[in-house]
């Protein structure tokens, strides 16, 4: 009678499966809205508003226009990061005269002064790529910094006992140590390059993503804004995915973490 | 004391460590002197914060000594060095390399060809029995597996000098005394002169020749007390008279130091 309950075991997939439907009837439900349809159009007319800008030879000019400027601007973060990283972290100077600072301008939106950049670096891809820039630096700066403050100590008195030199430590200890953070730093830095997006090609860009959404507003395309807008969701989801891919290979030595 | 000739290994001359930070000057060493004699086991019990892993650190060349001097073979220790082993407490095992990686990094650093390096590394995770876990990642051991490792990366280095900082405090109490039996052993063969802080006066008088007790605030050594129990010794040791005997008297002086510690 008091028998164990059944347990209904749903595995991960299914979950996901369960989850995109729901989103699905929520987004069908907003559609149907009078007010909300305008600004919902369910999947078909999403379709078809892409299907739209991809006749009008936009869609993928778009595409690669703003995967550049994320490819060029978070490749220059991340070279500037890593090594203002590791002054910060080895010259107390360096790091109190410039942590503050990258605090200060990471909690301004880059939308307030992204008109700034492009006064002062004109119109192209230029300031979408600075603005890129800036913001994945200060991001991923940040964490590795952290990453690298927080490198166990005990870990590089071990090494020093066993004979190893500075060079030594810093490529046996600290730069293995620190890879975690700078996986870290990149996913954090990929998704700020995306969020970005927007500001960045406010003013002035000739095509990309964020571009487009601003001129389909204009016209009150809401079919292909739409679209591009989830198109961002799922570059952003499949970076993530990638990310954590490598993460899992190149971290497979850490100690359990909880999730 | 029989009138055996041993050399002095390590020499500890008026040995005082301060500590500045921001709520004042803390003294943890307070003028130790300590001759420590080739190939002699030597314990140091004391209550906690008695200074006993600041002596440790200055003696690996961690720490530099606000005052005073150490020696080892007659040469003044500046800075760390390979003939001085160190064993820590929290292993310090690197844990992005596997098991025989960890072991094979001090030779690594002495520029030995890789061969060699893995045929040395191989011997001492022999030594401790960890042939089938070669490959395996720290985070796949246990602590006292762990410790075993961190003690053949030790003896990888081929130290004259071991020094142990609480190696086994972080051990179940039946692993602790499988490491002790075996950390006897190697010694008895070896013969490496070992200096060994512990804060368990079973621990010290098991393993050591001679235990040294420390006093707390400012840390300074209180006595030193001969071990005249004959090797080998296991733990079967732990039910000698005289073991206890021993045990109790060393007991009962750390007991003194801690209670004035807490006042």
């Amino acid at each position: 009678m008091n028998d164990q309950k059944k347990k209904i075991v749903i595995s991960d997939k299914v979950w996901l499966l369960i989850s995109f439907l729901v989103a699905l009837a929520v987004w069908y439900m907003l559609s149907i809205g009078e007010k909300t349809g305008r600004s919902f159009p369910f999947a078909p007319s999403v379709f078809e508003g892409l299907k739209t800008m991809v006749e009008r030879d936009a869609l993928f000019s778009d595409f690669c226009s703003s995967m550049l400027s994320v490819i060029m601007g978070f490749g220059l973060g991340f070279l500037t990061a890593l090594p203002m990283a590791f002054l910060m972290a080895w010259y107390t100077p360096v790091r109190k005269i410039i942590e503050p600072w990258i605090n200060f301008i990471r909690n301004i939106p880059a939308l307030a002064y992204a008109p700034l950049i492009v006064i002062m670096l004109g119109i192209g891809r230029t300031p979408s790529v600075v603005l890129i820039w800036i913001c994945t630096f200060m991001t991923m700066c940040v964490t590795i910094f952290h990453g690298i403050r927080n490198i166990d100590n005990t870990l590089v008195k071990a090494a020093r006992v066993l004979g190893a030199n500075d060079v030594d430590i810093f490529f046996r200890i600290t730069l293995p140590a620190t890879v975690p953070f700078i996986l870290t730093a990149v996913r954090l830095g990929l998704s700020a390059a995306l969020t970005t997006l927007l500001a960045a090609e406010s003013t002035g860009a000739r095509a990309g993503l964020g571009m487009r959404i601003r001129t389909l507003q204009t016209t009150f395309e809401t079919n292909a804004m739409l679209g591009y807008i989830i198109l961002i969701g799922i570059i952003g989801t499949l970076l993530s995915i990638l990310t954590d891919k490598i993460e899992r290979r190149l971290t497979s030595w850490q100690e359990k973490r909880e999730g | 004391m029989a009138g055996e000739e041993r050399r002095v290994k390590i020499e500890i001359k008026n040995v005082v460590k301060e500590y500045h930070g921001d709520h004042g000057t803390t003294v943890a060493l307070n003028g130790v002197n300590l001759n420590i004699l080739e190939n002699e086991f030597v314990c140091v019990v004391g209550p906690s914060g008695c200074g006993k892993s600041t002596l440790l650190n200055v003696l690996a060349g961690l720490h530099e000594a606000t005052s005073g001097e150490c020696f080892l073979d007659g040469k003044r220790i500046e800075g760390t060095g390979v003939e001085r082993g160190v064993v820590f407490q929290q292993y310090a095992l690197f844990p992005w390399q596997t098991v025989i990686q960890n072991v094979m990094f001090g030779p690594q650093m002495k520029r030995l060809p890789k061969a060699e390096c893995q045929e040395i590394a191989r011997k001492y995770i022999k030594m401790v029995g960890l042939e089938d876990f070669e490959n395996s990642y720290p985070k796949e051991l246990s602590g006292g597996m762990k410790q075993r490792v961190a003690i053949a990366r030790a003896y990888a280095n081929n130290p004259e000098v071991l020094l142990m900082d609480e190696p086994f405090g972080a051990l179940d109490a039946q692993t602790r005394a499988q490491l002790q039996t075996e950390l006897l052993k190697t010694w008895e063969q070896e013969k490496k002169t070992c200096f060994f802080i512990t804060h368990d006066v079973d621990e010290a008088v098991l393993l050591a020749q001679r235990v040294v007790i420390m006093s707390a605030r400012p840390g300074r050594i209180k006595r030193v007390v001969d071990i005249d129990i004959p090797y080998p010794r296991d733990q079967a040791t732990k039910n000698d008279p005289r073991f206890m005997e021993l045990k109790a008297e060393i007991w009962n002086e750390v007991y003194q130091e801690y209670l004035e510690v807490r006042k």
